[in-house]
C-alpha cells in the first residue's frame, strides 16, 4: 500500500500510482449497468434521463439492462404496490454483486402521498438495502443524476476485502434476500428486520 | 536476421528480390496461421483468466436459489409451457384449402369463360365439382360444427 503524500508526489511527477482497488472501483463507478425497471411515473423521468437531453450516457450508466443478470443498480423508479413487492425483491435477488439499490421519488422513499393507502408498500427500504434516496415527486433528471453521481463517489470509496468491505464483497453477507408473500391483507413479513430499523419515537413524558 | 512469416512466393522473388532468401531460413508456409491462431485464443483466455482471478480473490460467490433459477423475471413461471391446440383447428384450416384452391382457378376460369372449348369446361366443372363434394361430405360428417 502507497501513502498518499508519495502518490501525490509521483503524480506530480508524472507517474501514476494506483491500487487494484482503486483501479476496480474507478471501473466499477463508471459503468454503472441500470437495470429496465420501471414502476410509475418516476419511471418516466428516469427514461428522460437516458435521452439526449440529460443523456445518462456522460456517467457510463445508459446501458439500461432487460436482465437482472446483468445489471449492477436497480432504479427503484416509482410507487411501490405491495403487489409487486415480491418481484422487486425477487428481482434483486436475481442481480449479481456487487449491486446497487437507488430508491427514486418520495413513493420508493415512503410511500409519498399514498402512505396513508392500504396497498402501497411504506418506503423500499423495509426490504432492500437502499444505496441512494433521492427525493422529488418526481424528481427531475438532474436529481436523478446528481444520485447516480453520488452513488458513483460512493462505490469509489468502497473496500473489497477485509474488514469493513462493502456489504457486495462480504462474504459472510446473506446472498439473497427473503422475499415477502402477499397475503389476504398485507406482506408477510411486513419488513425484512434484518435491514430496515425504523427510528424509535421520542415522546415528551 | 529476419524471419519469414508470409508464404514461399510471396512477394515474388526476382527481378526484385530481397537478397534474404540465402540466410533467411525458411519457416512453414502456414507459420502465420498458427500465430494467429495462438493470438485469437489469447485474447479471450486472458481476460477470462483475469476474471477468475478476480473473483477468487475479491468477490467470493454468493449462490442462493433464487439468483441461480433459470427463469429472470419477477414472476415465476406458473402452468405447462406445452401448450396444446385443439385438433379442431386443423379441420378449419383444410376446409380452408377448398376456398382458397379454389378462388386461385376459378378467377381466370370465369376471364376466359366465353373462349374456353367445351372440353375446358367439363374439366373445370369436375375440378369444382370435386372440391364441392369435399366441403359436402366434411358439412355432413359436422365438421362445420365447432364443438
Amino acid at each position: 500500500m502507497i501513502d498518499e503524500g508519495l502518490q501525490n508526489e509521483l503524480a506530480r511527477q508524472g507517474v501514476f500510482v494506483t491500487s487494484l482497488q482503486e483501479l476496480s472501483n474507478w471501473g466499477r463507478s463508471n459503468s454503472v449497468w441500470p437495470m429496465t425497471f420501471g414502476l410509475a411515473c418516476c419511471a418516466i423521468e428516469m427514461i428522460a434521463t437516458s435521452m439526449a437531453r440529460y443523456d445518462i450516457a456522460r456517467f457510463g450508466s445508459e446501458v439500461f439492462r432487460p436482465s437482472p443478470r446483468q445489471s449492477d443498480l436497480m432504479i427503484v423508479a416509482g410507487t411501490v404496490t405491495k403487489k409487486m413487492v415480491p418481484q422487486v425483491v425477487r428481482l434483486y435477488n436475481q442481480m449479481p454483486e456487487p449491486k446497487y439499490v437507488i430508491a427514486m421519488g418520495a413513493c420508493a422513499i415512503s410511500g409519498g402521498p399514498f402512505k396513508e393507502g392500504y396497498n402501497v408498500l411504506k418506503g423500499v427500504d423495509r426490504f432492500l438495502p437502499v444505496d441512494i434516496h433521492i427525493p422529488g415527486c418526481p424528481p427531475r433528471p438532474e436529481a436523478l443524476l446528481h444520485g447516480l453521481i453520488t452513488l458513483q463517489k460512493k462505490m469509489a470509496g468502497e473496500q473489497l476485502t477485509g474488514p469493513g468491505c462493502a456489504r457486495s464483497f462480504d462474504p459472510a453477507a446473506p446472498s439473497e434476500f427473503p422475499v415477502p408473500i402477499l397475503g389476504a391483507h398485507d406482506l408477510s413479513p411486513p419488513c425484512n428486520d434484518a435491514i430496515w430499523h425504523p427510528p424509535s419515537p421520542k415522546r415528551n413524558e | 536476421m529476419a524471419y519469414r512469416l508470409l508464404p514461399i512466393g510471396y512477394p515474388p522473388a526476382p527481378p526484385y528480390s530481397f537478397a534474404c532468401s540465402m540466410n533467411t531460413p525458411e519457416l512453414h508456409p502456414y507459420l502465420f496461421l498458427m500465430v494467429l491462431l495462438g493470438m485469437a485464443m489469447a485474447f479471450p483466455l486472458i481476460p477470462l483468466a483475469l476474471a477468475r482471478l478476480w473473483a477468487i480473490r475479491f468477490a467470493t460467490p454468493r449462490p442462493g436459489p433464487q439468483k441461480n433459477s433459470t427463469y429472470e423475471c419477477g414472476i415465476e413461471t406458473r402452468g405447462d409451457p406445452l401448450v396444446q391446440f385443439r385438433s379442431g383447428y386443423y379441420l378449419y384450416g383444410i376446409l380452408f384449402l377448398i376456398f382458397d384452391v379454389e378462388a386461385v382457378f376459378l378467377f381466370p376460369f370465369a376471364v376466359s369463360f366465353l373462349g374456353l372449348s367445351v372440353g375446358a369446361v367439363m374439366a373445370m366443372l369436375v375440378f369444382v365439382l370435386l372440391l364441392a363434394e369435399g366441403l359436402a361430405w366434411a358439412w355432413l360428417k359436422g365438421l362445420l360444427d365447432w364443438k
